[in-house]
């Protein structure tokens, strides 16, 4: 018979060693990376900051960064927009709690789905001889088609914003469904508008929800590469489509001072909006 | 919130209207690539459809324009189904040990988190680095699989922690008074009343491997999954059997998630008889 109080750990350890080994290990190894010094063929183990020193001294760097915070902000603010008014509805609106299920799932589906594809999917309807264009042309708002619907900074945000409104609603939906019917009941009762309703218990209710959604958007778009790359049709770049160029090109060491730059980045917002709101008293309530 | 008043009607129809407009930009762009798979011989990577046709279904089979297909796709499958089983062994045994809090839970815990918020590219980068730095060939099943498990096994552990939360531990306390061993407990008791959440554990195992692509992009050595295999063909492929390949990998998404959902229904609907018999 295995001791008591052991059970917790042997049931934890396979994730706790997975854990260590692939997101521990390599991450210590990527920090390690960006102090070597590299030719392009070999790399020389030693503890130089001269890597951070050509990262922090390029301009280009600061170029990207701000592209990076430009598409991040653009994203954020579009999918909060889009995932409150959708979570609202879904909680406030649908009273059938099966209607409302189905409708969320039908939501969450495209999750399950390839990001590529989905990506993918946008070609035909935003290209020169695409719908949108055909489709303006028909009702003759213009003549020409539109150039900028495609391979360009719009095109990548409309994805981002087609691919991550879901991490931004589920989270929203979550907080705004624990709301009690009771409270609103009380304000209306009370004689309080729908606008005030919303302001002082609705959206002060969901913020753990605007908080853990706006964590996950503003990472997936700090950290997309991709995208940025297919979408913006090799106008636009930011520090993770950079750092890719770095790898492929094998300047390992400079990546990984680049990665590091970029972990850096993404944990601000992180630590600013955690600052703001203090998710785990409210997940705990 | 009666809809009695006219003025909370048309709102509810504005933010009907929003949320309809929200399911067709998240559909609309599938439909259409899923219809213009079936583009003609002579068809363009836009509309009209022109004679619709198989052909470009076809053209990813027997053309050895694409690499290999068949291959990745056999891979990818394997590794999903992998990182299924994986994801719900290891996420279930852990959601129990967190439910106390123990020497390390709080580390742990963050790892994950840190994981699941962590740019894909970097993690892949770091792995790829960490196999070949200490001399070890990278292989898609070992540092591939791996790469993907630090992306499933937080999202796991997240919903078993969701799960978890309704879920009511008198029950395990009732058959613990009966007499029942700690593993007759875990059978009988905790493991059927949770079978629901681990399938939903197991469908983001599943899937989240399936459409993996940062995490595969520098992990994988010299084989190919399906995503990655896809977003070469982005930049190589002009022809609709891009759309093709996209409406096949789409459908075996969906026929996995129709699965898992009915899966849960199914269970729950008996558990529903059961109660009102009983």
């Amino acid at each position: 018979m295995i001791n008591k109080d052991w059970v917790p750990y042997l049931q934890v350890a396979p994730l706790a060693i997975l854990m260590v080994l692939f997101v521990a290990i390599p991450l210590a190894v990527l920090v390690t990376l960006s102090f070597w010094l590299s030719d392009g063929i070999s790399l020389t183990p030693t503890f130089s900051f001269d890597n951070y020193k050509a990262v922090l001294t390029s301009f280009l760097t600061w170029k990207l960064l701000l592209a990076t915070l430009k598409f991040a902000v653009l994203t954020w603010f579009f999918t909060l927009v889009i995932g409150f008014t959708c979570s609202y509805f879904l909680v406030f609106h649908v009273k059938n709690l099966k209607l409302q299920i189905a409708l969320f799932l039908l939501c969450t589906i495209p999750f399950w789905t390839s990001n590529v594809i989905r990506m993918i999917s946008w070609v035909p309807f935003l290209g020169k001889e695409g719908l949108f264009n055909s489709f303006l042309m028909m009702l003759g708002i213009i003549d020409r088609p539109l150039e900028f619907l495609l391979f360009s900074d719009f095109a990548v945000v409309l994805t981002y914003v087609h691919l991550f409104t879901l991490f931004m609603m589920v989270p929203i939906f979550n907080s705004m469904a624990k709301i009690s019917p009771s409270v609103i009941e009380a304000a209306v009762d009370a004689g309080a508008s729908p606008f005030m309703i919303l302001k002082d218990i609705i959206i002060p209710l969901t913020r753990t929800g605007i908080a853990l959604g706006s964590v996950f958007v503003v990472t997936l778009v700090m950290g997309d590469f991709f995208v940025i790359r297919v979408m913006g049709g090799g106008q636009s770049s930011n520090i993770a489509a950079a750092m890719k160029n770095n790898i492929d090109q094998l300047y390992y060491p400079d990546a990984a001072a680049m990665a590091v730059f970029l972990i850096i980045a993404v944990l601000v917002p992180i630590v600013v909006i955690l600052r703001i709101v203090d998710v785990r008293a409210e997940l705990a309530r | 919130m009666q809809s009695s008043s006219p003025k909370r009607k048309t709102s509810f129809y504005l933010l009907a209207g929003f949320f309809g407009l929200f399911i067709l930009f998240l559909y609309g762009p599938m439909l259409s690539i899923f219809i213009l798979s079936f583009q003609g011989v002579q068809g363009s990577m836009t509309f009209p459809l022109r004679d619709a046709s198989t052909h470009w279904f076809g053209d990813l089979f027997t053309s050895t324009r694409y690499g290999d297909l068949g291959g990745a796709f056999r891979r990818s499958m394997i590794m999903a189904i992998a990182a299924l089983a994986l994801t719900a062994v290891i996420c279930f045994f852990a959601g129990l040990a967190f439910r106390k809090r123990f020497w390390g839970s709080g580390p742990i815990f963050y790892l994950a988190i840190v994981s699941l918020v962590i740019p894909g590219l970097l993690l892949s980068f770091g792995i790829g680095q960490m196999f070949q730095l200490s001399g070890m060939p990278l292989h898609w099943m070992i540092s591939g699989l791996g790469a993907h498990l630090s992306w499933t096994l937080p999202f796991g552990l997240l919903i078993m922690f969701a799960v978890l939360n309704r879920f009511d531990s008198s029950w395990e306390e009732a058959a613990r008074d009966a007499g029942a061993t700690p593993s007759q407990i875990l059978r009988y008791v905790t493991l059927p009343i949770l079978f629901p959440g681990l399938i939903a554990v197991a469908l983001f195992g599943f899937t989240l491997s399936y459409d993996e692509f940062p995490r595969s992009l520098l992990t994988l050595g010299t084989r190919n999954t399906l995503p990655l295999e896809v977003a070469n063909m982005t930049s190589s492929v002009t022809t609709p059997a891009l759309y093709a390949i996209g409406t096949i990998t789409t459908v075996i998404s969906l026929v996995v998630i129709a699965v898992a959902f009915s899966a849960i229904a199914i269970v729950q609907r008996r558990r529903s008889k059961r109660m009102a018999t009983s």
